[in-house]
């Protein structure tokens, strides 16, 4: 008799993913699925889709979802937690969206310790428009808005998110971790599920930073996109938790 | 109920408490601050929720995000800060949620001053926004009106599941006048089973959005709001109209303007001039209807505004060639006077251009 040893999590549905191969979105919407599930509190869970290619994800989770306006997730994330304090609720953003339109957003979110969980996918570029200059593209990093490479005499240092919100006192959970690997992916999850328990407890805003790939905007093979994360931007977006709420009492 | 005196923008708060409504998302800016404040003041003793956004386009997304999951909410602002809530209307309307926006109207174009006008004409009945939507505009030309709107916008509101705008202006916003709060009887209001709750893992999942990226089932969506419209011109259209069977001269102004113009036509009647008039006190739908009432004779209608002269686009739409159409106006935060109405009018009557 065969036992079963994976199967995907109740919390994604069987809709075929829109991401280009290669992407490590998917291995994102797992996680997240697999935490809230685990934590038994799939039924109460309300998404926040935003813009950028993460604003279909409304298509594949078992949740509920509010598709929001391009950086405003985390405002409606606030009008939905305000309304219904008892709910999970979560904004899933690229950094087109969190760093760029949505910077204020996310600052004063994370300023008012708005009780939510913000799930932020850093891949360095803008996916959906076409591979667009972010403010997250590394220096040198070509993009079809820096075609020469960015430089930070013309456009400034990528900006490091996790790093900024961690130094504001309502962040109460601030990581930073990559999907690049299986030993990333699970302390990927690991991440993911404590900053969903940081909800459940009531303590404040979590985030969690996901490095991920865009082999399509890179111009890079999946492996070769994968390879880019470990060496050139966890040099630059280094791994690891910056503020805890255990610690943050 | 006894009446009581109150600010505008107060009797703004008040009404909406007493008609349910517990969010109130908002931001600062003059001449509309007493309905944040009265909001913060007030709705934490009825169990709800006041919060001051750091910014307009914050506030209005707050206003998405607690309308979709189900809850009676408004934001308030001005003109420049109403200006940059145009973008979550238009997502409101795309979505179909419902909830109440008060503009209390300022001078403009950009930062122009914090006196009355009603100069966001256009875009309170065009859409500051993209795209092919409409929201209902209510114009109250009293603070009593003003209440009694409020009580009844969130209910329209949810019916159609559509943005309700109340346009007044700073003086609505800041005069004091006294005011009666009728008990709010509310009508059968449909549920709302589309607003995210969480499926308990019962329920298939609930999604809000305006987004449609194949063609044919966002025309479907587009053709769908459009019957929605339709049904909003035919059953809710509200205006005023006296004396325009016989007059003369049709005066058509709405808010704080109307009031300037009655007070013209009771003077031009002691002279023996007939004026008539038209307040629309819904802006969107316009009172077409009003318009095929009017005197065939009449010499022309009169469209008074604190603005360029924006209304008039419509008054001549209404009008449709039967009249000659003429403005008086003052902006910037000016008002016209009753002489200045009364002169017109006259200018109108001896043929001047």
């Amino acid at each position: 008799m065969s036992t079963i040893v994976y199967k995907k999590t109740k919390a994604l549905n069987d809709t075929q993913f829109h991401y280009c191969p290669g992407c490590t979105h998917g291995i994102i919407h797992k996680l997240i699925g697999e935490s809230l599930v685990e934590l038994g509190v799939l039924g109460e869970a309300i998404g926040v889709a935003s813009v950028g290619c993460s604003a279909l994800c409304y298509k594949y989770f078992n949740c509920d979802v509010q598709q929001a306006a391009h950086g405003r997730a985390p405002a409606v994330a606030t009008g939905i937690k305000r309304v219904r304090p008892e709910n999970v609720v979560f904004t899933l953003q690229g950094d087109g969206d969190l760093a760029s339109i949505g910077a204020a957003e996310i600052v004063h979110a994370a300023h008012r310790g708005e009780k939510i969980t913000t799930i932020f996918v850093n891949n360095a570029i803008y996916g959906m428009t076409g591979g667009q200059m972010a403010p997250t593209t590394l220096i040198g990093q070509k993009a079809t808005t820096a075609p020469e490479g960015r430089t930070e005499e013309h456009s400034g240092k990528p900006l490091k998110i996790a790093e900024m919100l961690a130094t504001i006192d309502g962040a109460k959970y601030v990581e930073r971790v990559s999907v690049h690997n299986p030993a990333a992916v699970r302390k990927a999850k690991k991440a993911i599920k404590r900053a969903f328990q940081c909800q459940l407890e009531g303590k404040g805003f979590a985030i969690v930073e996901v490095l991920s790939t865009c082999p399509t905007n890179w111009g890079m093979t999946p492996v070769n996109a994968l390879g880019w994360v470990e060496s050139d931007m966890i040099p630059y977006y280094p791994l690891g938790n910056l503020r805890d709420f255990e610690e943050a009492k | 109920m006894a009446k009581v005196l109150m600010k505008g923008n107060e009797a703004v708060g008040a009404a909406a408490i007493k008609a349910g409504c517990r969010y109130f998302f908002g931001y600062p800016i003059t001449p509309q601050n007493e309905v944040p404040e009265y909001m913060s003041k007030e709705l934490p003793k009825v169990g709800g929720v006041f919060l001051q956004a750091e910014s307009e386009v914050a506030a209005i997304n707050m206003v998405y995000g607690a309308a979709g999951a189900g809850a009676r909410v408004m934001t308030s602002s001005s003109s420049p800060g109403i200006s940059l809530k145009q973008e979550g209307i238009s997502y409101i309307a795309g979505a179909e949620l419902p909830c109440v926006i008060v503009n209390m109207m300022r001078g403009g174009p950009g930062l122009g001053s914090i006196q009355a006008a009603q100069a966001d004409y256009f875009q309170a009945t065009r859409g500051g926004g993209n795209g092919d939507y409409r929201h209902i505009v209510y114009a109250p030309a009293s603070i009593q009106e003003t209440v009694d709107i409020m009580m009844e916008a969130f209910d329209i509101a949810d019916i159609y599941r559509i943005p309700v705008m109340i346009l007044g202006d700073g003086m609505i916003g800041q005069m004091m006048e006294a005011v009666e709060f009728k008990e709010y009887v509310p009508r059968e209001l449909p549920e709302k089973d589309w607003a995210t709750s969480g499926t308990k893992e019962m329920k298939s999942p609930r999604v809000v959005n305006s987004l449609y990226l194949e063609p044919e089932l966002l025309q479907e969506h587009n053709v769908n709001l459009e019957k929605k419209h339709k049904i909003i011109e035919e059953k809710e259209v509200r205006y005023e109209a006296t004396g325009i069977e016989d007059a003369e001269v049709v005066c058509v102004a709405y808010g704080t303007t109307a009031r300037v113009a009655k007070n013209a036509i009771d003077d031009l009647a002691k002279e023996g001039i007939k004026v008539g008039l038209i307040r629309p006190i819904t802006l969107w739908p316009f009172p077409h209807e009003a318009f095929d009432k009017i005197n065939p004779q009449a010499k022309g209608l009169l469209t008074i505004e604190m603005s360029m002269g924006q209304m008039i686009d419509d008054v001549k739409i209404a009008s449709n060639g039967r009249w000659p159409v003429a403005f008086e106006g003052k902006t910037g935060g000016l008002v016209p006077s009753s002489v200045d109405v009364v002169n017109a009018v006259k200018k109108m009557i001896g043929g001047a251009k």
